[in-house]
């Protein structure tokens, strides 16, 4: 959350602070957003670690605890490391796709002048879709006997199978989430874009024509907070936020096609009724995003000036 | 504060009414959705006219899966409802957990009502029983694997519907000349391998199909007979006289329906949808089997989904939803029900009913999957009871799609699916210890 925060560098003028007489007041202030906190993340989290040590009856009958069994299966499971693998390119591909795209549009919709607001509405009106809508726009685009798209594909000779074919329905994942993401970061970036203050703009324009070169030396570095912010939140949005446009298109039924880690722990723990394994798996998903967490703001976090 | 004070006793007046009527309300959760949603609401209200002690309300809970993930989620915090619909592969699942159902044969005989099992028809009878043949779960939506016929395909190419997958080679080549794929199927997991089974009345796994014992429960997932079926449907596929397109149960259908395809296996509950939907005209028959293997053409196993009385109600509540299950199964509701939503009747007194109106002779496509599941039962046509089968159901699901991709073949794929289910048994073994 700090990289939302700008972080003065001259020391400001100290604000009014506001007291307190009373020191438990505060904290009577805090407690119904810890109390949020506590019932909807820590708690359920907690449950998942005990329960990610057992194996359990569904039914809650009577469960057997077997220490680092369902971590040691998941992890040694070949299945579970072909779903690792594919969550790691899908993440980064749907990341770095639509925060380029998204990028380049806020960039050309920065430039336009005339009929400004008619762009950018447009553009931005597909995030008001919500993720399984999205995900069913998909499937009827890339389905197979009526889907449009199939048979764009098929001019070039691409006999497109998506449910069938591993590749093409990872292809359709990728395109349909990217799509549906682009708006969130072309917001963010115009909004960046709009905050790079004119006299800097125009400074740098009698220093360099050279518009690429303008961008990649004054404007870009000025985009960095945003920029790093919408890295965090497309990394989240393409490991969890995805799942129901995956749910969608692989119509419930994943088959050999590719999944994401979130959807095997819905798989095993909500169809298949195994809760110790599901739990095991959702700690694993929650360490990683810890630790990419961390990684990121240790070391990408240090490069970035904000302004 | 005039209007609050009269809205409050107006309120209370209505909680009064409800009161004095002194009928008993049960719910019953379900995994419908659809047309088939609404058909349950009709039944429900046909029951709450029908009687006054007791008012069911159903809800619908999304899927089937849905339906059983939240019916569980309700036992652990202890708002169950009185009555939870589970479909076939998840019956282990709520069979095998002690004390979360109350059998519905003790339920029905211990609210004083009469019980026949013999009043069931031959396939439905022992799915959703225990190993003693007791009623567990009461069989409600029941359906059978048939093919539809694409009538005008088989006519174009001058042969007749194949009945055994012997007389399916001998005729595909000609559907083929004409134009037309000669078969697609919807469910491969449940046609191709549970069903593949019980019509060649072959063992599907140790415990006596599992119904014995969970501890040490193992499937036959490596029998030449099976292997060979999907060697068959590999080269099938290769030659153009099948086609698959993955696991998705309607991709496999459009087809049918557009009249590409001249004989598609589907449910014998898809036929409502498709008089619907299909373009031509269309008949059924019985799922094939090879006559070369030995005691073959037994009937299917019933799919579809059974109804559950979970414990921990009141005696009141449980008198309830045994004198529902009564109304279910009477002749006259079945029949409402097998006319309503195309699943089959349940009953032999239903069916004959049906039949003595004369509705098979205006709807024979009707009649079909009811045939299949009265036809002579084998020991290993009754039903299977295996732990964790919707999570080995998608591993086959996985391994078909690379059958058919050609990653793999036939027999490795089948070994893989032994070891990964075998092991989800083991491990079901171990929740239930």
């Amino acid at each position: 959350m700090t990289a939302i925060s700008a972080k003065p560098k001259v020391q400001a003028e100290p604000a009014k602070r506001v007291q307190f007489d009373n020191a438990l007041l505060p904290w009577l202030f805090l407690l119904p957003q810890l109390a949020v906190i506590v019932v909807f993340f820590y708690w359920p989290s907690v449950q998942a670690v005990q329960s990610s040590f057992f194996i359990e009856d569904p039914f809650g009958f009577g469960s057997t605890f077997v220490g680092m069994a369902n971590y040691a299966d998941a992890l040694a499971s070949r299945e579970y490391r072909r779903i690792a693998s594919f969550t790691a390119v899908f993440t980064v591909l749907v990341t770095f796709l639509s925060l380029a795209i998204g990028l380049l549009l806020a960039v050309k919709a920065d430039a336009v002048i005339r009929g400004a607001s008619a762009y950018k509405t447009l553009l931005i009106s597909v995030y008001a879709i919500a993720p399984p809508v999205a995900g069913l726009i998909g499937m009827m685009f890339f389905d197979m006997h009526i889907g449009p798209f199939v048979q764009m594909a098929a001019w070039f000779g691409w006999n497109m199978q998506v449910g069938l074919n591993y590749f093409d329905t990872a292809f359709a994942m990728v395109f349909v989430s990217v799509w549906k993401q682009i708006p969130y970061n072309f917001i963010f970036f115009l909004s960046g874009l709009q905050a790079v203050p004119v006299s800097v703009r125009e400074a740098a324009f009698i220093d360099c024509k050279n518009g690429w070169r303008r961008f990649r030396t004054v404007t870009l570095p000025l985009l960095m907070p945003t920029a790093f912010f919408l890295l965090i939140i497309n990394i989240t949005y393409a490991l969890f936020d995805t799942f129901g446009i995956i749910d969608v298109m692989v119509k419930d039924k994943p088959a050999n096609n590719p999944i994401t880690l979130v959807y095997k722990v819905y798989n095993d723990g909500f169809r298949g009724n195994d809760l110790g394994g599901s739990s095991a798996q959702s700690v694993i998903l929650m360490v990683v995003v810890f630790a990419l967490t961390i990684v990121q703001f240790r070391f990408l976090e240090k490069r970035i000036h904000y302004g | 504060m005039k209007t609050t004070a009269s809205i409050a006793l107006l309120a209370l007046g209505f909680s009064s009414v409800t009161a004095t009527a002194q009928s008993t309300g049960i719910t019953w959760w379900h995994g419908m959705g659809g047309a088939n949603a609404e058909v349950i609401n009709q039944l429900s209200t046909k029951f709450n006219e029908s009687q006054s002690e007791c008012a069911i309300t159903p809800v619908s809970k999304g899927t089937y899966e849905e339906a059983l993930a939240s019916g569980i989620a309700a036992f652990r915090s202890g708002e169950q409802p009185n009555i939870l619909q589970v479909f076939d592969a998840g019956a282990a699942t709520i069979i095998n957990a002690p004390g979360a159902v109350i059998p519905a044969e003790d339920l029905i005989v211990g609210a004083g009502h009469e019980f026949n099992r013999d009043a069931f028809i031959e396939g439905v009878r022992y799915f959703y029983a225990d190993s003693e043949g007791k009623f567990v779960g009461m069989p409600f939506n029941s359906s059978a694997p048939i093919m539809y016929i694409n009538t005008e395909a088989f006519e174009k190419a001058g042969v007749a519907a194949p009945k055994t997958w012997e007389e399916f080679e001998a005729a595909a080549p000609a559907l083929k000349e004409a134009g037309y794929i000669p078969m697609t199927a919807s469910q491969l997991t449940w046609q191709f391998t549970e069903n593949f089974f019980s019509r060649h009345n072959i063992q599907f796994a140790t415990n006596n199909n599992g119904y014995d014992s969970v501890e040490g429960t193992e499937m036959n997932l490596t029998d030449p007979n099976l292997i060979h079926m999907f060697e068959k449907l590999a080269e099938w596929k290769d030659a153009g006289l099948f086609a698959y397109y993955g696991a998705g149960w309607a991709d496999n259908q459009t087809p049918f329906e557009q009249g590409k395809v001249a004989m598609w296996i589907g449910s014998s509950g898809s036929f409502g949808g498709l008089q619907k939907t299909a373009t031509m005209p269309f008949s059924a028959t019985f799922l094939p089997y090879w006559a070369s293997v030995e005691g073959a053409g037994t009937n299917t196993f019933i799919g579809g989904a059974a109804l559950f009385a979970m414990s921990g109600k009141s005696d009141a509540e449980n008198a309830c939803t045994a004198s529902f299950f009564q109304f279910l199964t009477s002749p006259e509701i079945q029949k409402f029900y097998h006319q309503a939503t195309g699943y089959v009747a349940i009953t032999e007194a239903a069916y004959e009913l049906a039949k003595s109106e004369g509705y098979y002779e205006e709807q024979p496509v009707a009649e079909v999957g009811i045939q299949q599941l009265m036809l002579p039962s084998g020991d290993w046509s009754k039903g299977y009871r295996l732990g964790f089968y919707p999570q080995i159901r998608s591993i086959m699901e996985r391994e078909y799609n690379r059958i058919f991709a050609g990653e793999t073949t036939v027999q490795e794929a089948f070994e893989t699916i032994k070891t990964e289910g075998d092991a989800l048994l083991a491990r079901f073994a171990q929740t239930a210890g």
